[in-house]
């Protein structure tokens, strides 16, 4: 089936079969792999991107369904070379290990905070339910968000560049 | 990002930049010109015979483009393991399956979805047979996982391993005798450990592209021990391992499951050989459940006789591990790792048998703490059992039997020498800052209201740092078993010629921050900056010989390595800086991205200038080599043993039996730390997963050998929501062993944290008659145990 889909701003299409999911479309079709795969049942969160302003699973929508919609993966987050908020809060707060979950947990976050950027700890720890993290317990992750909140918020938070962690 | 660091310094990893924008390089995220995709058939049958495998219809499918059987493969070999006691698998099953799941067939096709929908059209033909799930039936032999073959493959009893090796005292002197004395207390109890399903994010994934016309292949594999598979394959395919690139790029998490030789390594090999065009495989998440290894699954009793006074006289620990079908790396070595701390923090005598039990499911191996956690868990269990009979405060009862400061190195009572410890000061270091008698007088008045709050502790010793080479000869070593590998720490440090740092290591990380750790190492001695260097590994051509990242290993092995390396390189510069700077090379310091002369900073040199001359010979000293790097191998005389003292404090709701987790505290000692910030966030990592263990995971098995729990909707990991945050400190007593007092805190976490959890929540309910409650504490258990107690 033929398909048109806008990806990070660039407009992306092409025949695709009617079977193929999302997230391999992004993977295979446009090598756009920091969007990644951890399960076969929409659990772990991995695979999330914004389509149309909201978080979705990627291997849980075909590509075919996409068609026509705007999507935001984690290569369109920074701009330039300039960070957006999350992914430094996730580097200045140790809010990855392996990395493999990060992608997704940045694409979730980035939606929870455009919602509300000043969550208490229990509204981040909802607000990413959908996202498995193994290696992190958390902890950082959470510290991650909230210090990309103060960012959004204009305030100037603290980090592992001021010495500063968990 | 800093450009100076101190080691023991907080420094953003380097490894981050790449990883949040979606940069970083997985073997899922390689694509290969002309690549093919596999698929596996699996048995539904924990035990059954195959009587026929018919492909026709999966080769008829247009895309597809072989199906191979164990008769294409055999001559490869058995799957190799390194320590090989038991029936090593097949790489693909001969004759007979022996757990659900086991791989029959492999396809290859033109991509993942004719792959699969083809494996799907492999008819295979089976006689279904008797198979054991259950331990204890697995243990009485009542069927044989492997026919004419006990189930039993060894006990761990003590000195039947070392005979010969080492000279040990009897390790349980007066046990039997203080049980029949009758001021004593006699405490026991049977418990689960349950099996676990490790559960990297990252599934497992292989790529190999084989060139025939060099006789050599490049295999990418999601791997912790890159150096052990290249020798596994080269052993496979009767080449050497130096025509065999294994490549493990950045690795979504380890946690020991990729810690192993794996069959599918050595088949996407063959398939690439074959058909003469790379070849890949990715798991999926459920078959996770069966091609990759799981861990745990202990059932035992442990015993302990004391005094009313709280003087133990004796442990006891017999259990029966689940080994799962086959043998693979390390499997039957696990209980031998737990029985290395079976005694923990303790000066008691300590007996213990602990038997290597095969069953009809998928293989257990190394899961993260990897006996150790087991081993805790039974010690600090009957450990709060034995205060709570003796009516003493569980910190008390601990404090009453540590090995004392002045006892080190201690030799424990299966004859290990324990590094350095300081136990009590630890343990009091935890108890003063969370407020302990405040804490406790907390969960009182709130008893008092009907509120079931708990207070859990746990201590705990863990062996890492593997290890002295020695070791290799009591079995760690593919030695012996025709698989050749190092058993060894290695780092090479290099200053290039312009001024800049390469670093390439034995050891590789899957999330814990090698690059940024080593930087720290390197620049703190040369005075390079971190954003100078960069780290190398998990390539096994160009790496230097190691043997990959588990046990908690690397900083103490591989980071010493290159830490003399450092030591090295820089006494050579310094006197090429002393040449250039004609000053005594005693007199040249390093800092701020260069040499100068001490009294006269003014008279510098930068690392550039060092090594251009360096990379000159004509300019250096009269005789001296060119060149400015420096290879170690390092192998350190003893293990390390980390230690530490966890605290949980829970509220359980009786109507529901739901856990709530309210506050969970650790207090770690791994001597020096290097970058503390790294070190908290392994500890945070492992909590969470001892946590997860208590509260959470469970793999499950029904009577059939099939696995119940192979997605993420039936195997609940945790989600943000379930736990806290966590509060960290740390004691620090370096170990003797290496030059940087490190002693390793990739495992500490999870190896103090269930039995914390389990001791929390069974104080929260003891009073009304809860003795114990087997893992997971979910919610019904915990509401089951309540009524059973109370009627
Ligand atoms: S890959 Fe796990 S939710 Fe999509
Ligand atoms: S950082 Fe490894 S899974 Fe989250």
């Amino acid at each position: 089936m033929e398909i048109s889909i806008s990806v990070n701003g660039t407009q992306t299409g092409g025949d695709v079969a009617p079977r193929t999911l999302l997230v391999h479309y992004l993977r295979d079709n446009l090598g756009l792999t920091g969007t990644h795969v951890g399960c076969d049942t929409g659990y772990c969160g991995a695979c999330t991107v914004i389509v149309d302003g909201r978080t979705v699973k990627s291997c849980t929508m075909l590509a075919v369904q996409a068609d026509g919609r705007s999507i935001e993966t984690i290569e369109g987050v920074a701009v330039g070379d300039e960070l957006h908020p999350v992914q430094e809060g996730f580097w200045e707060c140790h809010g990855l290990q392996c990395g493999f979950c990060t992608p997704g947990m940045i694409m979730s976050s980035i939606a929870l905070l455009d919602n509300n950027n000043d969550p208490s700890e229990a509204e981040v720890r909802h607000g990413i339910e959908g996202n498995l993290c193994r290696c992190t317990g958390y902890h950082n992750i959470v510290r991650s968000v909230q210090y990309a909140g103060a960012k959004m918020r204009g305030e100037d938070p603290q980090g592992a560049s001021q010495g500063v962690s968990s | 990002m800093s450009t100076t660091s101190v080691m023991g310094g907080i420094v953003r990893r380097k490894e981050d930049p790449s990883l949040i924008q979606g940069k970083g390089v997985y073997v899922d995220d390689i694509r290969r010109h002309g690549e093919l995709a596999s698929a596996f058939v699996r048995s539904p049958f924990a035990a059954a015979t195959i009587t026929s495998v018919d492909a026709s219809a999966a080769l008829a499918l247009p895309g597809v483009h072989a199906v191979y059987t164990i008769d294409d493969v055999r001559h490869l070999g058995l799957n190799p393991a390194q320590v090989a006691v038991g029936t090593l698998r097949p790489l693909l099953a001969d004759g007979t399956v022996h757990h659900v799941g086991q791989a029959v067939a492999m396809v290859v096709a033109d991509d993942r979805y004719i792959a699969q929908d083809a494996a799907d059209l492999v008819y295979v033909d089976y006689e279904p047979g008797d198979a054991v799930v259950d331990l204890k039936d697995a243990y009485a032999d009542t069927v044989q996982v492997h026919d004419g073959v006990s189930n039993t493959l060894l006990t761990w009893n003590g000195h039947a391993w070392w005979e010969g090796v080492i000279d040990l005292p009897d390790p349980s002197p007066g046990i039997q005798e203080a049980k029949e004395r009758d001021d004593t207390v006699v405490v026991s109890l049977e418990m689960v450990n349950q099996r676990l399903i490790p559960t990297a994010i990252e599934p497992r994934a292989v790529l190999a592209d084989w060139k025939s016309g060099y006789d050599s292949v490049e295999l990418w594999s999601s791997s912790q021990i890159p150096h052990a598979v290249a020798g596994a394959v080269g052993l496979a395919f009767g080449i050497g391992s130096n025509k065999v690139r294994v490549v493990a790029p950045e690795v979504g998490g380890g946690f020991g499951l990729k810690l192993n030789v794996y069959p599918d390594e050595i088949l996407v090999c063959f398939a690439s050989k074959v058909l003469g065009r790379p070849v890949r495989w990715t798991e999926t998440r459920r078959e996770a459940g069966f091609a990759s290894i799981q861990g745990r699954g202990w059932i035992g009793t442990s015993t302990i006789t004391g005094t009313r006074e709280g003087k133990i006289l004796g442990y006891e620990l017999d259990a029966i591990c689940d080994m799962g079908a086959y043998t693979h790396n390390f499997t039957v070595a696990i209980p031998l790792l737990g029985l290395f701390v079976a005694s923990g923090q303790y000066d008691i005598p300590t007996s213990y048998a602990l038997h290597c039990v095969v069953t009809n499911t998928p293989t257990t191996d190394a899961y993260r703490g990897a006996g150790r956690p087991e081993a805790a868990y039974y010690l600090e269990r009957i450990v709060d059992a034995f205060a709570r009979e003796i009516g003493m405060d569980p910190a008390d009862v601990r404090k009453a039997n540590y090995w004392k400061p002045d006892q080190f190195p201690v030799t424990t009572p299966i004859g290990l020498t324990m590094d350095t410890g300081n136990y009590e000061v630890n343990l009091d270091a935890l108890l003063e800052r969370v407020g302990y008698e405040d804490l406790k007088a907390k969960r009182d008045a709130a008893r008092a209201e009907g509120r079931l709050l708990g207070l859990g502790l746990s201590s705990y010793v863990e062996v890492c740092g593997f290890g002295p080479s020695a070791l290799a000869g009591l079995g760690f070593s593919w030695a012996g078993y025709g698989l050749p590998a190092a058993f060894n720490g290695s780092g090479v440090v290099r200053v290039q010629p312009d001024g800049t740092c390469t670093v390439t290591i034995g050891t590789g990380p899957s999330g814990q921050g090698h690059e940024t750790t080593w930087a720290q190492i390197v620049s703190d001695g040369l005075g390079i900056p971190m954003d100078n260097i960069e780290v190398h590994h998990g390539d096994s051509i160009d790496s230097p010989m190691g043997i990959g990242t588990f046990g908690s290993r690397s900083i103490a092995v591989d980071g010493t390595a290159s830490f003399e390396a450092t030591n090295r390189v820089k006494e050579k510069a310094a006197i090429i800086a002393g040449h250039l700077l004609e000053a005594a090379p005693e007199d040249v310091q390093f800092a701020d991205g260069g040499a100068s002369v001490a009294g006269s900073p003014d008279r510098t040199v930068s690392w550039a200038q060092i090594a251009e001359s360096a990379y000159q010979p004509h300019t250096l000293p009269e005789g001296m080599e060119g060149g400015l790097e420096s290879s170690v191998v390092f192998s350190p005389p003893n293990a390390t043993w980390p230690f530490g003292s966890h605290l949980a404090l829970v509220e359980v709701d009786p109507e529901t039996g739901d856990v709530d987790l309210l506050d969970y505290w650790a207090t770690d000692d791994c001597g020096n730390v290097i970058n503390p910030m790294i070190v908290d966030g392994q500890v945070h990592g492992g909590i969470a997963q001892g946590i997860a263990q208590a509260l959470f995971e469970e793999a499950i098995y029904d009577d059939m050998g099939n696995l119940l729990t192979a997605s993420l909707v039936d195997y609940p990991l945790p989600a943000a929501e379930n736990l806290p945050m966590f509060s960290l400190d740390r004691t620090v007593t370096p170990t003797d062993v290496n030059p940087l007092g490190v002693k390793g805190i990739g495992e500490a976490g999870t190896i103090g944290s269930a039995q914390t959890i389990v001791n929390a929540v069974v104080d929260a309910v003891s009073h009304l008659g809860v003795k114990h409650i087997d893992m997971p504490l979910r919610p019904k258990r915990v509401w089951q145990a309540i009524e059973d107690a109370r009627n």
